[in-house]
């Protein structure tokens, strides 16, 4: 994956969201092919508040059947630039 | 005047910590509003004022231990303080005498009403408290079956020195001791049965699809909502699950607070109530269920969603996990557990088709209620959950 | 405490000991002197100053007309003179009538007058039923006098007290009031050795015990101290405590003990509502709730007017049996 200005704004950014969600966390060897689920141990709880806090930073919509998209960093950052753009 | 008394924020606290009172003398406070801050086992807990008033004395200083119960602080009607009426009216104004004079703080006081309270001497309260040692559920041998020192001395093995204010590691090592205490005398002294019901949720996920595809993001519904809100209203059928035993028998709740199991991130659990599932919207239940799981890991609950639940519901399935054997945390009657939603074979008008099911459990106490009566109660579970759109 | 004991002891009658200490008061202090409704020549209603008049004289032993408020206000005015008078008032029923100069004036005046008077009055007055003398000469008010301030309360149980705590009393600057149980008279006791006046500011525990404390003073000192007795036979192990001096109240002793034995049954001849017992179960409640393991519980009369028949009488006062039973309800 190449890695523009933007992309490390973003990721930045989102990692600082999921800090907020799993504060104990190390984020700096977070796989980002790998759900967060099984890295961080997220519930449908913490996930659903990561998707509002996306929402929110980002403006963007995310429809419930698109939630599959979000569940690793990778998938991020790819809906996140597509739908920015 | 009213007095602010050390509460008791779960059925296993003995006394709790002054962290910092949130009010200072002299200040108005409303019922409802938060006056201290308290460290239990648990956690750190804002603690609502349950009077109108103006604060007079404030009896208890910051890091200071005192049992429940104990008076921390007095908070008197609105008007001039008591002390001014000492002062005959018709006497001419004398600057020295209009001294206020000050009143020595109460060493003690009596306790509230005991209703419901558990029947215990004050002295073998103190020295169970000293010893960490919770004498819910003890046979009293003293009057009217109190539990007396007595009691105490032969029941307590000390685990004494537990609980002062601390750091993670400790309050942690302090939770595990909590639940330790409460799961070992609930599996002493409760005669648990388990009964499980497979049920099918086709009706119920495809209903929520539809309506979070409706909902803007910040107000979609989890399934745990639906299984809330379907357990506290099959409580309305079955009312003997939603009880709590007290002095030897089990009290019904008129109220329906279901106590949401919530892991700790750091390890550990709370199960803080949500009041009035039964009567509760949907979205509504969402927004107080996710403000909960939130406060609850920042370690800012509340006093009454500690102490309020009439029974809890746990969830499991993230996990993973596809029956739930819950331990029923006292003095509850009852624990529904559900597991992960799977994808299960299932025969429907004589065909064997694919459908989304949940395990659904019920723990239960047999001196409450029988097989039969928590059979109906799953049953009606069951049935609440196949009409979602009337939850 | 100055309530000593000693194995080389004499028996008299409470009776004796009375005027025995008030004989001892005449010979010591020649401004004290005595009067009341005939306590000269017929030698007191209760024969407790028989012997005094033909031994001191008129001048020192006065009978008194029948009006109770006249003599004790005498008695006041006498004290500001700097007498040091002993009024004998014939029961407590009938010191009501003189509430007014007991109030108002022995207990006011060093207040009032920014304490340039003193009043230094003794005042006995015999309290309590069980001589089947009815509703007007038995009834036990000397609990509303420890409501007053300003005065000192004392209700001496013991041959010793009943005789020495008169002449500690009439050293006093302030006003005390001695309330004699009328059924102890005629009660017969060692007198204990040593100083003829004793301390009047404690408690006494008249006897020690572990399981439940008893708290009581004048009269029911004695049916509790049976009923302590009769207990220890069925293993319970009560102690009793005196409290001799109802104002100012000696906390101390009896918080200790009620911190010991953590139960705690207050005896009191007077009514339950408002009585003095009441008072000893706040202090209680405010100074040792977290050391109790009971409810503090109260054996006092029946809420009515003492009734003259012999067992009426007697189903109306507390009684050794009704202590008994209150500590085996404690005991659960």
């Amino acid at each position: 994956m190449t890695t523009t200005p933007s992309d490390a704004d973003n990721r930045a950014h989102l990692l600082r969201l999921l800090g907020e969600i799993a504060p104990e966390a190390d984020l700096a060897t977070l796989n980002p092919d790998v759900s967060f689920r099984d890295q961080l141990d997220l519930d449908s709880m913490d996930f659903l508040n990561f998707v509002v806090s996306l929402h929110r930073a980002f403006h963007i919509e995310i429809p419930e059947s698109d939630y599959p998209k979000y569940t690793t960093l990778s998938g991020c950052l790819a809906q996140v630039a597509a739908l920015r753009t | 005047m009213a007095e602010f008394v050390m509460p008791t924020l779960g059925a296993d606290m003995t006394e709790g910590t002054l962290v910092q009172w949130k009010k200072r003398v002299g200040d108005r406070i409303a019922k409802g509003e938060i006056i201290a801050e308290v460290d239990t086992e648990k956690a750190a807990i804002d603690v609502e004022c349950h009077a109108n008033g103006i604060i007079d004395r404030l009896l208890t200083k910051p890091g200071e231990k005192v049992p429940v119960g104990t008076v921390m602080a007095v908070i008197r009607d609105e008007g001039p303080p008591a002390t001014a009426s000492l002062q005959p009216q018709h006497i001419a104004p004398q600057p020295v005498l209009r001294q206020p004079i000050p009143t020595p703080a109460a060493k003690t006081a009596p306790l509230p009403a005991p209703s419901g309270r558990l029947r215990i001497s004050p002295a073998a309260r103190k020295l169970a408290a000293e010893r960490g040692f919770d004498p819910t559920g003890l046979t009293g041998t003293g009057p009217e079956g109190a539990i007396t020192l007595e009691d105490i001395a032969r029941a307590g093995t000390s685990t004494a020195d537990i609980a002062k204010p601390a750091g993670t590691a400790e309050r942690q090592a302090r939770m595990r001791q909590t639940i330790a205490a409460a799961m070992a005398r609930s599996k002493r002294e409760i005669p648990h049965y388990y009964l499980s019901t497979t049920i099918d949720l086709s009706h119920a996920l495809a209903w929520l699809t539809a309506e979070n595809a409706r909902r803007p993001v910040t107000e979609r519904l989890l399934v745990s909502v639906l299984f809330i809100k379907a357990v506290a209203l099959a409580l309305r059928q079955i009312p003997e699950l939603n009880a709590l035993w007290k002095d030897g028998e089990a009290v019904r709740s008129e109220r329906i607070h279901i106590g949401t199991a919530i892991s700790l991130r750091q390890g550990g659990l709370v199960a803080p109530a949500l009041h009035d599932a039964d009567r509760a919207g949907l979205g509504d239940l969402m927004q107080r269920f996710q403000d909960l799981v939130k406060r609850s890991r920042a370690g800012s609950l509340r006093s009454s969603e500690l102490s309020d639940p009439t029974i809890t519901v746990t969830s499991l399935g993230e996990q993973g996990v596809e029956t739930v054997f819950g331990v029923i945390y006292p003095p509850q009657v009852a624990l529904v557990g559900f597991g992960k939603v799977l994808e299960r074979p299932w025969v429907a008008n004589g065909l064997v088709v694919a459908r989304p099911v949940v395990i659904a459990s019920l723990s239960a106490d047999h001196r409450v209620s029988d097989g039969h009566r928590g059979g109906l109660f799953l049953g009606e579970l069951d049935r609440l959950l196949q009409e979602p759109q009337s939850l | 405490m100055a309530v000593c004991v000693s194995l080389d002891v004499m028996t008299i009658t409470y009776r004796e000991a009375v005027r025995s200490g008030m004989r001892e008061a005449l010979q010591r202090d020649a401004r004290v002197f005595l009067m009341g409704e005939d306590v000269g020549e017929y030698g007191g209603t209760y024969a407790c100053s028989k012997g005094l008049l033909a031994e001191f004289g008129p001048e020192r032993i006065r009978d008194t007309p029948l009006s109770e408020s006249t003599f004790v206000g005498a008695g006041i005015g006498a004290a500001l003179g700097g007498m040091r008078p002993i009024v004998e008032v014939m029961t407590v029923n009938f010191s009501l009538l003189a509430l007014d100069q007991i109030m108002n004036n022995a207990a006011t005046l060093r207040h009032m007058s920014g304490g340039q008077f003193s009043v230094p009055l003794v005042v006995r007055m015999a309290t309590g039923a069980g001589r089947q003398v009815a509703a007007q000469h038995s009834h036990s008010l000397e609990g509303w006098y420890a409501h007053i301030p300003g005065i000192t309360v004392l209700t001496p149980a013991t041959i010793t007290d009943a005789r020495g705590m008169l002449l500690t009393a009439l050293k006093q600057p302030d006003p005390v009031f001695i309330f004699e149980h009328a059924y102890l008279y005629s009660m017969e006791g060692p007198l204990e050795e040593g100083p003829v006046a004793v301390e009047i500011s404690h408690a006494a525990v008249r006897r020690l015990g572990k399981d439940v404390s008893l708290l009581t003073f004048g009269g029911s000192v004695w049916k509790a101290l049976a009923a302590a007795e009769q207990l220890a036979q069925e293993g319970i192990d009560a102690e009793l405590v005196d409290l001799r001096v109802l104002r100012p109240l000696d906390r101390d002793t009896m918080l200790t003990s009620v911190r010991k034995t953590h139960r705690a049954i207050v005896i009191d001849e007077a009514w339950r509502t408002g009585s003095f017992a009441a008072e000893i179960s706040a202090v209680i409640m405010e100074q040792a709730f977290y050391d109790l393991d009971a409810p503090v519980a109260r054996v006092c009369s029946e809420e009515i007017p003492i009734p003259y028949p012999k067992h009426l009488e007697e189903a109306a006062l507390p009684s050794v049996g009704k202590i008994v039973q209150a500590v085996r309800r404690l005991l659960g």
